[in-house]
């Protein structure tokens, strides 16, 4: 279980540009939920992903993890048990490493980085097989630098590579946002069934109202640092693309947009 | 064939500075001028320690050592005490001019003739007296290649992955649970080694240590890494390690020929700085006709 106590969140305090985020923020997910979450441009999204990864620190206010306390936790050690794919497919791969060093690093999370081979070769076969129902020819291209590839190629091996050690938080930060409409399809069926295998808890930011609809079992709308939807199980079934884009609509004439 | 051999010497020993700094500019992407600190720290080392009557192949790994400490503290300013990279490199070379000269004795300038070095000892006397002009460009290249086989060989290794990683994407290795700090260290720690003992190598091929013999250094280092890996662009077969010992040989036969044109070797820092000058300028010529196509 994850959970967001009393979060204090400000942006450059004590200047002209001071600007609160989360004022006495709360936010709890509990065990293999998979939580859509929307809002407009600055309404905290992000922010939360950040605070919750460990790339920003907060004013005041606690992170825990199955009761465990990881407000001071540095970022990188929170990433022994979360994985996280970014909207730039660029930010979950090495260009300059071809797909088998990429894949190998990846299966090494969480051991040791030492000085034996990079490359276990008696991997490369299953490397191919986790790649091949991707469809996107992947696994005859091992030797080819991740450089060379597609955005969608590399957001699939991305969220693959995510994915290949256990996890058990996956954050999604609007991992298809910079896909074209078809591969950002693709993208998201293979998050399902991902998350669905490996009952992963997941955290899905994105602008996609469709998508926060269609996947996941509970559904947030956030706006200036707070929850005005949030709806899980039944209640998050009967919800409609158009019941969210009302919301939407009616704060953003409240914003005067 | 003297001049050949000449350069062949000295391409070989800056090869080995220029794998360093291949790993501070290519690999890690920092720009990194320890450089200029560490290589004349590796020749007072070898110095200090061949007067003091050591092995002269034990003063290599000693200023190996001294250099990867060196690297060490330049990682430590910038991942510990969030000092810009430049500038911690900075401070460190500073910091090294004083130790060099204190290892040094106080001394600018030590001449190390008449003692033994790993070109002139009691094996290589018994050289039959033929291949006396090519014993020093052999052993600099037995000491070059098992350099350059050596980082070849770490950079494939799960460390090594994690090293090309933290430059590429940094974003990756958090993600990877790995703190993005320590492996910076490690990398600059490594490329420091190599540039104090090409430094050593250097030294002892001179037979003497001088403190300004650093000066420039990194310039030289950046030349060899750029014209080499540039020529090797667009051939994926050819390693960037094998590229940069090309670039670093064919640097030096630039300033051979500048040299035989006249230059006087006073000119050295000038032509340096000029020669770099051009290979960047001839680089980016090279991209904008890449852009426009």
């Amino acid at each position: 279980m994850l959970e967001l106590k009393n979060i204090y969140k400000y942006y450059n305090p004590g200047t002209v540009n001071e600007m609160c985020l989360f004022d006495d923020f709360n936010f709890t997910v509990e065990d293999h939920q998979f939580v859509s979450i929307v809002g407009s441009n600055g309404s905290g999204k992000t922010s939360l992903l950040n605070i919750i990864c460990g790339s920003i620190p907060v004013d005041s206010g606690g992170i825990s993890i199955d009761h465990v306390d990881m407000t001071r936790e540095k970022e990188y050690r929170r990433h022994a048990r979360i994985g996280r794919v970014f909207q730039n497919p660029a930010l979950g791969t090495c260009p300059s490493m071809t797909i088998l060093e990429n894949m190998s690093l990846a299966d090494n999370k969480n051991k040791s980085f030492n000085l034996t081979a990079g490359t276990n070769k008696k991997r490369i076969e299953y490397y191919r097989d986790i790649l091949r129902p991707l469809g996107l020819g992947l696994e005859d291209k091992l030797y080819v630098k991740v450089g060379n590839l597609s955005g969608g190629q590399r957001q699939a091996l991305a969220l693959l590579m995510t994915t290949m050690t256990p996890i058990d938080y996956l954050i999604l930060d609007e991992h298809t946002a910079a896909l074209d409409p078809k591969t950002a399809e693709i993208i998201m069926q293979l998050t399902d069934t991902i998350v669905r295998e490996k009952n992963l808890t997941t955290i899905m930011v994105t602008h996609n109202l469709r998508y926060a609809i269609e996947y996941g079992n509970r559904l947030i709308m956030m706006h200036q640092g707070t929850i005005i939807i949030d709806r899980s199980g039944e209640e998050k079934e009967a919800l409609q693309v158009e019941d969210v884009l009302d919301k939407f609509n009616q704060i953003s004439i409240e914003c005067g947009n | 064939m003297t001049i050949l051999i000449g350069v062949l010497e000295q391409g070989l020993i800056y090869a080995i500075l220029a794998l360093g700094v291949y790993i501070t500019y290519k690999i890690l992407d920092f720009p990194d001028l320890t450089v200029d600190g560490s290589f004349p720290l590796g020749a007072s080392v070898s110095a200090v320690l061949i007067i003091k009557g050591w092995n002269p192949f034990l003063t290599l790994a000693a200023a190996l050592l001294a250099g990867m400490l060196a690297g060490v503290v330049t990682g430590v300013i910038h991942v510990k005490f969030h000092v810009r990279d430049l500038i911690s490199s900075v401070i460190t070379m500073t910091a090294l001019y004083t130790i060099n000269l204190r290892i040094a004795g106080g001394i600018a300038n030590l001449p190390l003739f008449s003692r033994d070095s790993i070109f002139d000892n009691a094996a290589t006397r018994k050289l039959p007296p033929a291949v006396g002009p090519y014993v020093t460009v052999f052993v600099i290249a037995v000491v070059a290649f098992a350099a350059k086989g050596l980082l070849d060989a770490y950079l494939n290794t799960k460390s090594g992955y994690l090293l090309r990683a933290v430059g590429d994407n940094p974003t990756l290795v958090t993600s990877l649970a790995k703190d993005n700090g320590k492996v910076k260290i490690v990398g600059l720690s490594i490329a420091n080694g190599l540039v104090s003992l090409s430094g050593a190598v250097m030294a002892q091929q001179q037979g003497f240590f001088e403190i300004s013999m650093g000066t420039g250094a990194i310039v030289i280092g950046l030349a060899s890494v750029i014209m080499g890996t540039n020529l090797f662009r667009s051939s994926s077969k050819i390693r960037g390690t094998t590229a940069v010992v090309v670039g670093s040989i064919l640097y030096k036969a630039c300033v051979a020929i500048a040299i035989a044109l006249g230059l006087a070797a006073q000119d050295m820092k000038l032509i340096t700085a000029v020669l770099l000058f051009l290979i960047l300028i001839l680089n980016f010529d090279k991209k904008k006709v890449k852009i426009s196509a």
